[in-house]
Protein backbone atom coordinates (compact mmCIF):
# COMPACT_ATOMS: atom_id res chain seq x y z
CA UNK A 1 0.00 0.00 0.00
CA UNK A 2 1.24 3.47 -0.93
CA UNK A 3 1.82 5.88 1.96
CA UNK A 4 2.54 9.61 1.71
CA UNK A 5 5.62 11.04 3.42
CA UNK A 6 3.49 12.32 6.27
CA UNK A 7 1.76 8.95 6.70
CA UNK A 8 5.17 7.27 6.81
CA UNK A 9 6.23 9.67 9.57
CA UNK A 10 3.08 8.96 11.56
CA UNK A 11 3.75 5.24 11.19
CA UNK A 12 7.33 5.75 12.39
CA UNK A 13 6.03 7.36 15.58
CA UNK A 14 7.05 10.95 14.82
CA UNK A 15 3.62 12.25 15.87
CA UNK A 16 3.31 10.21 19.06
CA UNK A 17 2.07 6.84 20.24
CA UNK A 18 -1.68 7.20 19.65
CA UNK A 19 -1.39 8.32 16.03
CA UNK A 20 1.24 5.64 15.41
CA UNK A 21 -0.99 2.85 16.76
CA UNK A 22 -3.96 4.18 14.81
CA UNK A 23 -1.87 4.28 11.63
CA UNK A 24 -0.55 0.75 12.26
CA UNK A 25 -4.15 -0.50 12.44
CA UNK A 26 -5.12 1.24 9.18
CA UNK A 27 -2.01 0.02 7.36
CA UNK A 28 -2.47 -3.57 8.54
CA UNK A 29 -6.13 -3.57 7.46
CA UNK A 30 -5.18 -1.96 4.17
CA UNK A 31 -2.60 -4.70 3.53
CA UNK A 32 -4.96 -7.49 4.57
CA UNK A 33 -7.78 -6.30 2.31
CA UNK A 34 -5.63 -5.09 -0.59
CA UNK A 35 -6.05 -1.30 -0.38
CA UNK A 36 -3.86 0.80 -2.70
CA UNK A 37 -3.73 3.83 -0.33
CA UNK A 38 -5.48 5.69 2.45
CA UNK A 39 -8.33 8.07 1.60
CA UNK A 40 -9.67 10.99 3.67
CA UNK A 41 -12.98 10.47 5.47
CA UNK A 42 -15.71 12.99 6.26
CA UNK A 43 -16.87 11.42 9.51
CA UNK A 44 -16.61 8.43 11.81
CA UNK A 45 -19.12 6.54 13.93
CA UNK A 46 -17.47 4.57 16.70
CA UNK A 47 -18.83 1.38 18.30
CA UNK A 48 -17.49 -0.18 21.48
CA UNK A 49 -19.34 2.08 23.90
CA UNK A 50 -21.38 -0.16 26.18
CA UNK A 51 -19.64 -1.45 29.29
CA UNK A 52 -21.42 -4.77 28.68
CA UNK A 53 -19.57 -5.10 25.38
CA UNK A 54 -16.10 -3.69 25.93
CA UNK A 55 -15.74 -4.45 29.64
CA UNK A 56 -12.67 -3.56 31.67
CA UNK A 57 -10.44 -4.56 28.74
CA UNK A 58 -11.91 -1.80 26.62
CA UNK A 59 -11.75 0.78 29.40
CA UNK A 60 -8.11 -0.01 29.99
CA UNK A 61 -7.31 0.41 26.30
CA UNK A 62 -9.26 3.68 26.00
CA UNK A 63 -7.64 5.11 29.13
CA UNK A 64 -4.13 4.31 27.90
CA UNK A 65 -5.05 5.78 24.51
CA UNK A 66 -6.36 9.02 26.05
CA UNK A 67 -3.31 9.29 28.28
CA UNK A 68 -1.06 9.02 25.24
CA UNK A 69 -2.85 11.97 23.65
CA UNK A 70 -5.35 10.34 21.28
CA UNK A 71 -7.58 12.93 19.56
CA UNK A 72 -9.94 12.48 16.66
CA UNK A 73 -9.25 14.59 13.58
CA UNK A 74 -12.66 14.29 11.87
CA UNK A 75 -16.23 14.69 13.10
CA UNK A 76 -16.99 11.59 15.17
CA UNK A 77 -20.12 10.31 16.91
CA UNK A 78 -20.72 7.32 19.19
CA UNK A 79 -22.81 4.18 19.30
CA UNK A 80 -25.44 3.68 22.03
CA UNK A 81 -24.46 3.21 25.64
CA UNK A 82 -25.77 0.50 27.94
CA UNK A 83 -27.87 0.85 31.07
CA UNK A 84 -27.56 -1.16 34.26
CA UNK A 85 -27.08 -0.97 38.02
CA UNK A 86 -25.06 1.68 39.83
CA UNK A 87 -21.74 -0.10 39.29
CA UNK A 88 -22.50 -0.52 35.59
CA UNK A 89 -23.53 3.12 35.16
CA UNK A 90 -20.35 4.30 36.86
CA UNK A 91 -18.28 2.30 34.35
CA UNK A 92 -20.51 3.54 31.53
CA UNK A 93 -19.92 7.18 32.50
CA UNK A 94 -16.18 6.54 32.60
CA UNK A 95 -16.25 5.19 29.04
CA UNK A 96 -18.18 8.20 27.75
CA UNK A 97 -15.75 10.56 29.49
CA UNK A 98 -12.81 8.81 27.81
CA UNK A 99 -14.38 9.17 24.37
CA UNK A 100 -15.19 12.80 25.12
CA UNK A 101 -11.56 13.39 26.05
CA UNK A 102 -10.63 12.28 22.53
CA UNK A 103 -12.84 14.99 21.07
CA UNK A 104 -15.73 12.70 20.13
CA UNK A 105 -19.33 13.93 20.30
CA UNK A 106 -20.85 11.63 22.88
CA UNK A 107 -24.24 11.49 21.19
CA UNK A 108 -24.77 7.79 21.71
CA UNK A 109 -27.03 6.46 19.02
CA UNK A 110 -27.16 3.88 16.26
CA UNK A 111 -29.10 6.45 14.18
CA UNK A 112 -26.61 9.34 14.01
CA UNK A 113 -28.21 10.24 10.67
CA UNK A 114 -31.36 11.48 12.45
CA UNK A 115 -29.27 14.12 14.16
CA UNK A 116 -25.63 14.94 14.62
CA UNK A 117 -24.03 12.98 11.79
CA UNK A 118 -25.65 12.90 8.34
CA UNK A 119 -23.30 12.03 5.47
CA UNK A 120 -24.22 12.88 1.91
CA UNK A 121 -24.08 10.89 -1.31
CA UNK A 122 -20.58 9.76 -2.24
CA UNK A 123 -18.94 10.74 1.06
CA UNK A 124 -16.24 8.35 2.28
CA UNK A 125 -16.80 7.63 5.96
CA UNK A 126 -15.56 5.06 8.50
CA UNK A 127 -18.53 3.83 10.46
CA UNK A 128 -19.06 0.91 12.76
CA UNK A 129 -22.51 -0.24 13.93
CA UNK A 130 -23.80 -2.56 11.26
CA UNK A 131 -27.28 -0.99 11.04
CA UNK A 132 -25.85 2.50 10.55
CA UNK A 133 -23.33 1.18 8.02
CA UNK A 134 -26.00 -0.42 5.86
CA UNK A 135 -28.23 2.70 6.14
CA UNK A 136 -25.39 5.04 5.15
CA UNK A 137 -24.35 2.86 2.19
CA UNK A 138 -27.78 1.93 0.89
CA UNK A 139 -30.13 4.82 1.68
CA UNK A 140 -27.70 7.75 1.72
CA UNK A 141 -25.19 6.49 -0.85
CA UNK A 142 -22.25 7.31 1.39
CA UNK A 143 -19.37 4.81 1.37
CA UNK A 144 -18.14 2.79 4.32
CA UNK A 145 -16.94 -0.69 5.12
CA UNK A 146 -18.31 -2.49 8.16
CA UNK A 147 -15.77 -1.21 10.65
CA UNK A 148 -15.24 -2.55 14.14
CA UNK A 149 -14.84 -0.29 17.19
CA UNK A 150 -11.03 -0.02 17.13
CA UNK A 151 -10.76 0.36 13.35
CA UNK A 152 -13.33 3.19 13.22
CA UNK A 153 -11.54 4.87 16.12
CA UNK A 154 -8.21 4.52 14.31
CA UNK A 155 -9.78 6.08 11.20
CA UNK A 156 -11.26 8.90 13.28
CA UNK A 157 -7.84 9.69 14.77
CA UNK A 158 -5.94 9.63 11.49
CA UNK A 159 -8.85 11.09 9.50
CA UNK A 160 -8.39 8.44 6.82
CA UNK A 161 -9.38 4.88 5.98
CA UNK A 162 -7.84 2.25 3.69
CA UNK A 163 -9.32 2.36 0.20
CA UNK A 164 -10.89 -1.08 -0.32
CA UNK A 165 -14.25 -2.83 -0.21
CA UNK A 166 -17.30 -0.59 -0.41
CA UNK A 167 -15.21 2.55 -0.96
CA UNK A 168 -14.62 1.27 -4.50
CA UNK A 169 -17.26 1.65 -7.21
CA UNK A 170 -16.85 -1.90 -8.50
CA UNK A 171 -17.64 -3.48 -5.14
CA UNK A 172 -20.93 -1.58 -4.85
CA UNK A 173 -22.58 -3.47 -7.72
CA UNK A 174 -25.37 -5.91 -6.97
CA UNK A 175 -24.39 -9.59 -6.71
CA UNK A 176 -27.85 -11.14 -6.45
CA UNK A 177 -31.39 -10.12 -7.43
CA UNK A 178 -34.06 -10.66 -4.80
CA UNK A 179 -37.59 -10.79 -6.19
CA UNK A 180 -39.96 -10.20 -3.33
CA UNK A 181 -43.14 -12.12 -3.99
CA UNK A 182 -44.32 -12.07 -0.39
CA UNK A 183 -46.65 -9.16 0.35
CA UNK A 184 -44.97 -6.76 2.78
CA UNK A 185 -47.40 -4.43 4.48
CA UNK A 186 -45.84 -3.21 7.71
CA UNK A 187 -42.64 -2.67 9.71
CA UNK A 188 -42.55 -6.23 11.07
CA UNK A 189 -42.78 -7.71 7.56
CA UNK A 190 -39.53 -5.93 6.69
CA UNK A 191 -38.05 -7.41 9.86
CA UNK A 192 -39.05 -10.92 8.74
CA UNK A 193 -37.61 -10.37 5.27
CA UNK A 194 -34.35 -8.92 6.60
CA UNK A 195 -33.95 -11.67 9.19
CA UNK A 196 -34.51 -14.35 6.54
CA UNK A 197 -32.15 -12.84 3.95
CA UNK A 198 -29.32 -12.18 6.40
CA UNK A 199 -29.38 -15.87 7.23
CA UNK A 200 -29.62 -17.02 3.62
CA UNK A 201 -27.40 -14.65 1.66
CA UNK A 202 -23.64 -14.54 2.10
CA UNK A 203 -21.44 -11.50 1.78
CA UNK A 204 -23.78 -10.28 -0.96
CA UNK A 205 -25.05 -6.97 -2.31
CA UNK A 206 -28.74 -7.75 -2.88
CA UNK A 207 -30.85 -5.86 -5.43
CA UNK A 208 -34.53 -5.87 -4.50
CA UNK A 209 -37.31 -5.99 -7.06
CA UNK A 210 -41.02 -5.53 -6.26
CA UNK A 211 -40.26 -3.69 -3.08
CA UNK A 212 -42.32 -0.54 -2.52
CA UNK A 213 -41.69 0.51 1.09
CA UNK A 214 -44.30 2.96 2.36
CA UNK A 215 -41.93 4.40 4.92
CA UNK A 216 -38.21 5.01 5.25
CA UNK A 217 -38.37 3.27 8.64
CA UNK A 218 -39.19 0.03 6.83
CA UNK A 219 -35.96 0.21 4.83
CA UNK A 220 -34.02 1.08 7.98
CA UNK A 221 -35.34 -2.10 9.62
CA UNK A 222 -34.80 -4.28 6.55
CA UNK A 223 -31.13 -3.28 6.49
CA UNK A 224 -30.63 -3.57 10.24
CA UNK A 225 -32.11 -7.08 10.31
CA UNK A 226 -30.06 -8.29 7.33
CA UNK A 227 -26.91 -6.86 8.86
CA UNK A 228 -27.65 -8.49 12.23
CA UNK A 229 -28.32 -12.02 11.02
CA UNK A 230 -25.74 -11.83 8.24
CA UNK A 231 -22.83 -9.75 7.01
CA UNK A 232 -24.59 -7.60 4.41
CA UNK A 233 -23.48 -3.94 4.36
CA UNK A 234 -25.17 -2.59 1.19
CA UNK A 235 -28.37 -3.23 -0.75
CA UNK A 236 -30.20 -1.58 -3.61
CA UNK A 237 -33.93 -1.25 -4.16
CA UNK A 238 -35.24 -0.91 -7.71
CA UNK A 239 -36.54 2.64 -8.18
CA UNK A 240 -35.92 3.62 -4.57
CA UNK A 241 -32.29 3.85 -3.45
CA UNK A 242 -29.72 6.29 -4.90
CA UNK A 243 -27.42 3.84 -6.71
CA UNK A 244 -29.95 1.40 -8.15
CA UNK A 245 -29.52 2.60 -11.75
CA UNK A 246 -25.83 1.68 -11.79
CA UNK A 247 -26.06 -1.41 -9.64
CA UNK A 248 -26.57 -4.10 -12.25
CA UNK A 249 -23.92 -4.81 -14.86
CA UNK A 250 -23.81 -8.53 -15.43
CA UNK A 251 -26.39 -11.22 -15.51
CA UNK A 252 -27.08 -12.06 -11.90
CA UNK A 253 -28.45 -14.98 -9.99
CA UNK A 254 -32.08 -14.45 -8.96
CA UNK A 255 -33.82 -15.64 -5.86
CA UNK A 256 -37.50 -15.37 -5.04
CA UNK A 257 -38.82 -14.77 -1.54
CA UNK A 258 -42.35 -16.05 -1.05
CA UNK A 259 -44.71 -15.92 1.92
CA UNK A 260 -43.75 -19.44 2.93
CA UNK A 261 -40.06 -18.52 3.18
CA UNK A 262 -40.90 -15.97 5.86
CA UNK A 263 -43.13 -18.41 7.76
CA UNK A 264 -40.17 -20.05 9.50
CA UNK A 265 -39.04 -16.74 11.00
CA UNK A 266 -42.60 -15.88 12.01
CA UNK A 267 -43.00 -19.26 13.72
CA UNK A 268 -39.75 -18.83 15.64
CA UNK A 269 -40.96 -15.62 17.28
CA UNK A 270 -44.56 -16.43 18.24
CA UNK A 271 -44.11 -16.56 22.01
CA UNK A 272 -47.36 -16.14 23.96
CA UNK A 273 -48.02 -12.83 25.73
CA UNK A 274 -48.06 -14.66 29.10
CA UNK A 275 -44.27 -15.08 28.79
CA UNK A 276 -43.57 -11.45 27.82
CA UNK A 277 -42.68 -8.84 30.44
CA UNK A 278 -41.78 -5.82 28.28
CA UNK A 279 -42.37 -4.32 24.85
CA UNK A 280 -39.21 -2.94 23.25
CA UNK A 281 -39.44 -0.68 20.20
CA UNK A 282 -36.62 1.30 18.63
CA UNK A 283 -34.01 -1.08 17.24
CA UNK A 284 -32.44 0.70 15.42
CA UNK A 285 -33.36 3.81 17.45
CA UNK A 286 -36.88 5.01 16.65
CA UNK A 287 -37.56 7.92 14.32
CA UNK A 288 -39.91 10.70 15.41
CA UNK A 289 -42.55 9.20 13.09
CA UNK A 290 -42.32 5.87 14.90
CA UNK A 291 -42.62 7.61 18.27
CA UNK A 292 -45.65 9.54 17.05
CA UNK A 293 -47.32 6.33 15.86
CA UNK A 294 -46.78 4.65 19.25
CA UNK A 295 -48.28 7.63 21.09
CA UNK A 296 -51.29 7.54 18.76
CA UNK A 297 -51.81 3.80 19.25
CA UNK A 298 -51.53 4.08 23.03
CA UNK A 299 -54.31 6.67 23.02
CA UNK A 300 -56.49 4.39 20.92
CA UNK A 301 -56.17 1.55 23.41
CA UNK A 302 -57.26 3.83 26.26
CA UNK A 303 -56.05 1.58 29.10
CA UNK A 304 -52.27 1.51 29.72
CA UNK A 305 -50.68 -1.87 29.01
CA UNK A 306 -49.77 -3.94 32.09
CA UNK A 307 -46.22 -4.43 30.81
CA UNK A 308 -43.95 -1.44 30.11
CA UNK A 309 -43.47 -0.03 26.60
CA UNK A 310 -39.76 0.78 26.32
CA UNK A 311 -38.83 2.95 23.34
CA UNK A 312 -35.16 3.49 22.58
CA UNK A 313 -34.27 6.57 20.56
CA UNK A 314 -31.55 9.15 20.09
CA UNK A 315 -31.51 12.19 22.37
CA UNK A 316 -32.43 14.27 19.31
CA UNK A 317 -35.63 12.31 18.72
CA UNK A 318 -36.41 12.28 22.46
CA UNK A 319 -36.11 16.07 22.56
CA UNK A 320 -38.49 16.35 19.60
CA UNK A 321 -40.93 13.96 21.27
CA UNK A 322 -40.75 16.05 24.47
CA UNK A 323 -41.46 19.25 22.56
CA UNK A 324 -44.25 17.78 20.47
CA UNK A 325 -46.00 16.23 23.47
CA UNK A 326 -45.52 12.54 22.55
CA UNK A 327 -43.33 11.76 25.56
CA UNK A 328 -46.05 12.92 27.93
CA UNK A 329 -48.63 10.64 26.26
CA UNK A 330 -46.26 7.67 26.23
CA UNK A 331 -45.42 8.08 29.91
CA UNK A 332 -49.09 8.26 30.82
CA UNK A 333 -49.55 4.82 29.24
CA UNK A 334 -46.81 2.92 31.09
CA UNK A 335 -44.28 3.83 28.42
CA UNK A 336 -40.84 5.39 28.51
CA UNK A 337 -38.45 6.82 25.95
CA UNK A 338 -34.91 5.73 26.79
CA UNK A 339 -32.54 8.22 25.17
CA UNK A 340 -29.09 7.42 23.74
CA UNK A 341 -29.03 3.90 25.15
CA UNK A 342 -29.72 0.41 23.83
CA UNK A 343 -31.15 -2.63 25.58
CA UNK A 344 -29.21 -5.08 23.40
CA UNK A 345 -25.97 -3.72 24.84
CA UNK A 346 -27.35 -3.72 28.40
CA UNK A 347 -27.49 -6.69 30.81
CA UNK A 348 -31.19 -7.03 29.95
CA UNK A 349 -31.24 -10.76 30.72
CA UNK A 350 -30.96 -9.79 34.42
CA UNK A 351 -34.33 -8.01 34.38
CA UNK A 352 -36.43 -9.52 31.58
CA UNK A 353 -37.40 -13.01 30.55
CA UNK A 354 -39.58 -12.33 27.53
CA UNK A 355 -39.64 -9.37 25.16
CA UNK A 356 -42.10 -8.35 22.44
CA UNK A 357 -40.67 -6.23 19.65
CA UNK A 358 -41.21 -5.18 16.03
CA UNK A 359 -37.51 -5.46 15.23
CA UNK A 360 -35.81 -8.38 13.50
CA UNK A 361 -32.44 -7.18 14.75
CA UNK A 362 -33.63 -6.99 18.36
CA UNK A 363 -35.27 -10.43 18.03
CA UNK A 364 -32.02 -11.93 16.83
CA UNK A 365 -29.96 -10.54 19.71
CA UNK A 366 -32.48 -10.99 22.52
CA UNK A 367 -33.04 -14.62 21.58
CA UNK A 368 -29.26 -15.15 21.45
CA UNK A 369 -29.17 -14.00 25.11
CA UNK A 370 -31.70 -16.71 25.98
CA UNK A 371 -34.77 -14.45 26.18
CA UNK A 372 -38.18 -15.42 24.79
CA UNK A 373 -39.14 -13.17 21.89
CA UNK A 374 -42.43 -12.20 20.27
CA UNK A 375 -41.98 -10.40 16.94
CA UNK A 376 -44.91 -8.59 15.37
CA UNK A 377 -45.93 -5.21 14.06
CA UNK A 378 -46.13 -2.05 16.17
CA UNK A 379 -49.90 -1.76 15.85
CA UNK A 380 -50.53 -5.28 17.13
CA UNK A 381 -47.94 -4.92 19.89
CA UNK A 382 -49.51 -1.79 21.28
CA UNK A 383 -53.18 -2.63 20.75
CA UNK A 384 -53.07 -6.29 21.80
CA UNK A 385 -50.60 -6.23 24.70
CA UNK A 386 -52.22 -7.32 27.99
CA UNK B 1 12.51 -24.91 8.72
CA UNK B 2 11.62 -21.37 7.64
CA UNK B 3 8.09 -20.35 6.62
CA UNK B 4 7.55 -17.08 4.79
CA UNK B 5 4.42 -15.06 5.49
CA UNK B 6 3.40 -11.44 5.85
CA UNK B 7 3.88 -8.94 8.68
CA UNK B 8 0.69 -7.84 10.41
CA UNK B 9 2.11 -6.51 13.69
CA UNK B 10 5.85 -5.93 14.05
CA UNK B 11 8.35 -7.36 16.52
CA UNK B 12 10.23 -10.58 17.29
CA UNK B 13 9.43 -13.35 19.74
CA UNK B 14 10.23 -16.95 20.58
CA UNK B 15 8.14 -19.58 22.31
CA UNK B 16 6.52 -23.00 22.34
CA UNK B 17 3.90 -23.47 19.63
CA UNK B 18 0.26 -23.97 20.62
CA UNK B 19 -1.65 -24.93 17.48
CA UNK B 20 -5.43 -24.93 17.03
CA UNK B 21 -7.10 -26.14 13.83
CA UNK B 22 -10.22 -24.05 14.53
CA UNK B 23 -11.04 -20.35 14.20
CA UNK B 24 -10.68 -18.64 17.57
CA UNK B 25 -12.93 -16.11 19.30
CA UNK B 26 -11.18 -14.03 21.92
CA UNK B 27 -14.33 -12.51 23.44
CA UNK B 28 -15.77 -15.33 25.52
CA UNK B 29 -13.21 -17.78 24.13
CA UNK B 30 -10.19 -16.80 26.22
CA UNK B 31 -10.12 -15.85 29.91
CA UNK B 32 -8.47 -12.40 29.97
CA UNK B 33 -7.24 -12.90 33.55
CA UNK B 34 -5.53 -16.27 33.12
CA UNK B 35 -4.98 -16.66 29.39
CA UNK B 36 -6.72 -20.03 29.42
CA UNK B 37 -8.88 -21.05 26.43
CA UNK B 38 -12.53 -21.33 27.53
CA UNK B 39 -14.24 -21.77 24.14
CA UNK B 40 -16.04 -25.13 24.41
CA UNK B 41 -15.78 -25.63 20.64
CA UNK B 42 -12.03 -25.14 20.64
CA UNK B 43 -9.61 -28.06 20.19
CA UNK B 44 -7.20 -26.36 22.62
CA UNK B 45 -9.76 -25.78 25.38
CA UNK B 46 -8.13 -25.63 28.82
CA UNK B 47 -4.69 -24.73 27.42
CA UNK B 48 -2.91 -21.58 28.54
CA UNK B 49 -1.75 -19.23 25.76
CA UNK B 50 0.59 -17.32 28.08
CA UNK B 51 4.04 -16.91 26.50
CA UNK B 52 3.18 -19.34 23.69
CA UNK B 53 3.35 -18.78 19.97
CA UNK B 54 -0.38 -19.05 19.38
CA UNK B 55 -1.21 -20.53 15.99
CA UNK B 56 -4.70 -20.85 14.48
CA UNK B 57 -6.42 -20.48 11.10
CA UNK B 58 -8.23 -17.15 11.73
CA UNK B 59 -10.17 -15.10 14.25
CA UNK B 60 -13.93 -15.10 14.61
CA UNK B 61 -16.64 -13.57 16.78
CA UNK B 62 -17.07 -10.11 18.26
CA UNK B 63 -14.82 -7.18 17.35
CA UNK B 64 -14.49 -6.63 21.11
CA UNK B 65 -12.02 -9.52 20.87
CA UNK B 66 -9.37 -6.92 19.98
CA UNK B 67 -9.72 -5.40 23.45
CA UNK B 68 -9.51 -8.83 25.07
CA UNK B 69 -6.12 -9.34 23.40
CA UNK B 70 -5.06 -5.96 24.83
CA UNK B 71 -6.20 -7.00 28.31
CA UNK B 72 -4.33 -10.32 28.07
CA UNK B 73 -1.18 -8.31 27.44
CA UNK B 74 -1.84 -5.94 30.35
CA UNK B 75 -2.44 -8.93 32.62
CA UNK B 76 0.83 -10.56 31.57
CA UNK B 77 -0.85 -13.65 30.09
CA UNK B 78 -0.72 -12.78 26.37
CA UNK B 79 0.84 -15.06 23.77
CA UNK B 80 4.44 -14.19 22.79
CA UNK B 81 3.41 -14.08 19.14
CA UNK B 82 0.44 -14.89 16.90
CA UNK B 83 0.60 -16.81 13.63
CA UNK B 84 -2.48 -17.30 11.45
CA UNK B 85 -3.37 -18.46 7.97
CA UNK B 86 -5.55 -15.47 7.15
CA UNK B 87 -5.54 -12.28 9.23
CA UNK B 88 -8.82 -10.47 9.76
CA UNK B 89 -9.78 -7.25 11.52
CA UNK B 90 -10.34 -8.52 15.06
CA UNK B 91 -7.07 -10.32 15.76
CA UNK B 92 -4.94 -7.99 13.62
CA UNK B 93 -6.22 -4.93 15.49
CA UNK B 94 -5.80 -6.68 18.84
CA UNK B 95 -2.21 -7.69 18.09
CA UNK B 96 -1.33 -4.15 16.99
CA UNK B 97 -2.78 -2.33 19.99
CA UNK B 98 -1.27 -4.92 22.34
CA UNK B 99 2.12 -4.82 20.59
CA UNK B 100 2.19 -8.59 19.96
CA UNK B 101 4.20 -9.71 16.90
CA UNK B 102 1.85 -11.26 14.34
CA UNK B 103 2.36 -12.92 10.96
CA UNK B 104 -0.21 -14.26 8.50
CA UNK B 105 -0.21 -16.27 5.25
CA UNK B 106 1.46 -19.23 6.94
CA UNK B 107 0.55 -22.87 6.25
CA UNK B 108 -0.16 -23.78 9.87
CA UNK B 109 -0.28 -27.53 9.16
CA UNK B 110 3.55 -27.33 9.03
CA UNK B 111 3.73 -26.49 12.74
CA UNK B 112 2.98 -28.86 15.64
CA UNK B 113 2.07 -28.03 19.22
CA UNK B 114 5.16 -28.22 21.44
CA UNK B 115 7.71 -27.22 18.79
CA UNK B 116 9.99 -24.28 19.57
CA UNK B 117 9.13 -21.46 17.18
CA UNK B 118 10.71 -18.09 16.48
CA UNK B 119 8.62 -15.35 14.86
CA UNK B 120 10.32 -12.41 13.12
CA UNK B 121 7.22 -10.41 12.27
CA UNK B 122 9.14 -7.52 10.74
CA UNK B 123 10.42 -9.91 8.06
CA UNK B 124 7.15 -11.86 8.06
CA UNK B 125 9.06 -15.05 8.87
CA UNK B 126 8.46 -18.04 11.15
CA UNK B 127 11.31 -20.43 12.03
CA UNK B 128 10.60 -23.87 13.39
CA UNK B 129 13.47 -25.35 15.36
CA UNK B 130 13.76 -29.05 14.51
Amino acid sequence: MYLTKEEELILAGEYGYALQKAMEILVALGEIYGADRLIPIKSAQVAGVSYKNIGDAGIEFLRDFVNSGAKVSVYTTLNPAGIGDEFFMEKQREILELYKAMGIEITSTCTPYYGANLPKFGDHIAWSESSAVIFANSILGARTNREGGPSSLAAAIVGKTPNYGLHLEENRKATVIVEVEAKLKDFADYSFLGYYLGKNLKNDVPYFKNLKPEKLDYLKELGASMAATGSIALYHVDGETPEYKYAIEDKLEKIQVEEKDLEEVKEKFKIDWSEIDAIVIGCPHASIQEVKEIAKLLKIREKPPKIPVLITASRVVKALADTLGYTEVIERYNGKIIADACLIVSPVENWHRGIATNSGKASFYFSSFGLKVRLEDTEKLILEAP
Amino acid sequence: MKLKGRKISGGKARGIALVSQKPLSFLGGVDPKTGVIKDTESDIKGESIKGKVLIFPRGKGSTVGSYVIYQLKKNGVAPAAIVVEEAETIVATGAIIAGIPMVDKIDISKIKTGQLVEVDADKGEVYIEE
